[in-house]
């Protein structure tokens, strides 16, 4: 049974760091663009919307979504380990419950833009 | 097992104080507190995208101050150095393609990762009308 668990984990971590690597550099270059204030035509209310509410643009924002939680919940999970906090049941619970709440939330959203 | 084992006395906050490679590990690692932090922004962003055009327009206002350009152009950089590149040096290690009797060379996978996350950010830099 923990093998089985550990692999799902372990497969939900190899993906989601897989995808953050390819796909947050520019998430984030997208936000410094909206820090600067310029913000591009695709980022107006309208495109955004219609993006966000096409079967394939809620599929791709739900999988990046799920995938980073997750990858980061696991890893939050060793970092705590590595800084010395030794309560593994504790910390795991917590972390996953975060990653839960992120994935029910980014489901929660996508289907109320439609 | 004798009755006084002899354990090493290592710190469990800070042993990864001692060495270079345990460091940048260490550094590495803690990139997974921005994957968080940037996934939950997202999910802030999509929730004013769901409530109104003016939820949305103020979500953007609220995000433009110079010291959100600053922490962005951080953790891009950090980002960078301590998740992207890593992981695309350590593809050919974690998924080697064998080919018949062979291996692909290394340098192929890493490049082929290089293309693949340029067409990625092209896209997604298209798709926001950015390019």
């Amino acid at each position: 049974m923990a093998i089985a668990k550990k692999a799902v984990v372990w497969g939900l971590f190899a993906a989601g760091g897989t995808l953050t690597a390819f796909v947050l550099p520019a998430l984030i270059a997208l936000f410094i663009v909206i820090a600067t204030g310029n913000i591009p035509e695709g980022l107006q209310f309208a495109q955004i919307h219609a993006f966000a509410s096409s079967w394939l643009g809620k599929a791709c924002l739900f999988i990046v979504l799920f995938l980073s939680v997750w990858h980061a919940a696991h890893r939050l999970r060793v970092v705590a380990h590595d800084f010395g906090i030794r309560k593994d049941t504790l910390v795991a619970n917590a972390v996953y419950t975060i990653a839960a709440i992120g994935t029910v939330l980014t489901a929660f959203y996508l289907l109320m833009i439609n | 097992m004798s009755r006084n084992p002899y354990v090493r006395p290592i710190s469990t906050t800070t042993w990864y104080m001692r060495n270079g490679r345990y460091k940048v590990y260490v550094l590495r690692e803690l990139s997974s507190f921005l994957v968080m932090f940037y996934s939950f922004l997202t999910i802030c962003a999509l929730s004013a995208v769901a409530d109104s055009p003016e939820r949305w327009n103020a979500f953007l206002a609220s995000q433009q101050n110079t010291a959100m350009i600053v922490f962005h152009a951080v953790a891009l950089l950090y980002f960078l150095f301590f998740q992207t590149f890593p992981w695309f040096k350590l593809a050919p290690k974690a998924m080697p393609v064998q080919l018949g009797e062979k291996k692909l060379p290394d340098s192929y996978i890493i490049i082929g990762h290089y293309v693949v996350w340029a067409v990625v950010c092209i896209f997604i830099f298209w798709l926001a009308g950015v390019i």
